[in-house]
């Protein structure tokens, strides 16, 4: 399998708090891993990391095998091909639904305005919100906001998608319909990354999981690996916290 | 009490000033919005000189009157610069907006920087995520909301502009204020002049409210039909 991210001993500090202490990881294209972890541990800094959001203060990550951490690269050419989405997310208050979705890529130039509409009314259809194009975010709930948060990251059709505890500031109720997207997503043999407390999501759709702590990752292995039978001390103690 | 007198003999003096009085604040309005764009960006700027000088600006302003700002303008300037361009004047209109432009455009500048960071970290996070530059995220993502939120401290600031133009009476700007006190000085009819100049300043300042106001609806984020 062809390897689509590449990270090579990867640190971050924040002045004098070291948040990740050497990360090694390759992923491969389409594959789903899931980070798990505690609060803390820099799973989210080490997702930000990837698509440049935080700037690493060692190491090298690759993507495509474009080394993005050279000084010199692009790094909004390289934002266009790694798709994002946030625990809060952070959907344009200002734009509709379809205008949230349409002006990434007719900024980047990759569609006119009128495929950009085109493909924002598919990606909406696809997440099931093709009826509230014309809403404005405030308008819709935290399941339905995060689905179209989704659709935007997917109109600039990156290869890889970070998705950074997407549930977490959803209702209960409504952490289904989010999954239930990303499960599809995943199906369709997406390059995904998601940091997450879902538990049994991980555990169907990962093919791999990370648990992290203290800024490195303790162990990983497929689900099964990392849930029935965990090998790491730090893995056993905060499985039992969680499940 | 001669309502009607003075209304018919100041109206025309009234209407003079009050002229003056709107064109030295809209003039005002306008390029202070432009300077405290200009000293908004720079204050959020990275270069230590840029943020050094526009700090040291808005202090200034901030920390002195304006009728103060204004003699220094009018008076004191003048006689600085004639020591190297004899005979160098200024009037009292070019003067008056001086003060009041680098006034308003010291509050608003505050107004803005502040529209600016109420915006969440997460919007630009969001934009420069799907690959839009710095730029574009300011002029696309960050720049409307912040403006949509600055709109009320906006107006205020507009209202307090062309209020405080009265201070500029005092250099001799014949604005509706001068023109009230010159009437008043022959007429003696101090209630009704005042009153007059009073409701005056409320008509124009309630027309500007209103605007605000239709603005603010205008740009609520509510539903496309």
């Amino acid at each position: 399998m062809n390897i689509k991210v590449k990270i090579e001993g990867l640190y971050k500090n924040f002045k004098d708090n070291q948040v990740l202490r050497g990360i090694d990881l390759d992923l491969c294209e389409g594959e789903v891993v899931c980070i798990i972890g505690p609060s803390g541990s820099g799973k989210s800094t080490m997702l930000r990391c990837i698509n440049l959001l935080e700037t690493p203060s060692k190491g090298t990550i690759t993507v495509d095998g474009f080394n993005i951490t050279d000084k010199k690269a692009d790094i909004n050419k390289i934002r266009r091909n790694i798709g994002m989405v946030f625990q809060q997310f952070n959907l344009f208050p200002h734009l509709t639904v379809e205008e949230n979705i349409t002006m990434a890529p007719v900024d980047a130039k990759l569609m006119t305005k009128q495929e950009a509409i085109e493909s924002a009314h598919k990606l909406l259809d696809r997440v099931g919100l093709l009826d509230k194009k014309d809403a404005y975010p405030q308008s819709l709930s935290g399941g339905q906001q995060q689905r179209v948060a989704i659709a935007r990251a997917l109109a600039m059709k990156p290869d890889v998608m970070l998705f950074d505890e997407p549930t977490s500031a959803l209702d209960p109720e409504m952490v289904g319909e989010v999954l239930d997207v990303m499960k599809n997503l995943a199906k369709e043999g997406m390059t995904m990354v998601c940091v997450t407390h879902e538990m049994g999501f991980a555990r169907e759709v990962a093919n791999r999981v990370l648990f992290m702590d203290e800024g490195r990752i303790m162990e990983e292995g497929t689900p099964e690996e990392i849930f029935t039978n965990p090998k790491n001390e730090r893995t056993r103690a905060f499985l039992s916290k969680v499940l | 009490m001669d309502f009607l007198r003075t209304l018919q003999e100041g109206t025309p003096l009234f209407l003079a000033g009050l002229k003056l009085t709107v064109s030295i604040s809209v003039l005002a309005i306008l390029i202070g919005m432009l300077i405290g764009f200009i000293t908004c960006l720079c204050r959020i700027s990275n270069n230590i000189i840029l943020k050094a000088v526009s700090g040291i600006y808005v202090w200034i302003i901030r920390g002195t009157p304006m009728i103060v700002q204004a003699f220094i303008v009018y008076f004191g300037m003048p006689q600085l610069i004639q020591t190297f361009v004899p005979g160098f004047k200024i009037d009292s209109y070019t003067a008056g907006l001086i003060t009041l432009s680098l006034n308003a455009g010291a509050y608003l500048s505050e107004v803005f920087r502040g529209g600016l960071m109420a915006i969440p970290k997460g919007q630009s996070e969001a934009a420069r995520s799907l690959g839009l530059s710095k730029a574009k995220t300011m002029l696309k993502v960050v720049l409307p909301q912040a403006i949509k939120i600055s709109i009320p401290s906006m107006v205020n600031q507009f209202i307090i502009t062309i209020k405080d133009s009265s201070i500029l009476s005092v250099i001799g700007l014949a604005d509706l204020v001068n023109r009230a006190k010159v009437y008043v000085g022959s007429s003696y009819q101090f209630f009704a002049t005042y009153t007059v100049v009073a409701v005056y300043y409320l008509v124009i300042i309630s027309i500007l409210m209103i605007i605000s106001m239709y603005l603010e609806k205008r740009l609520s984020y509510e539903y496309k039909g």
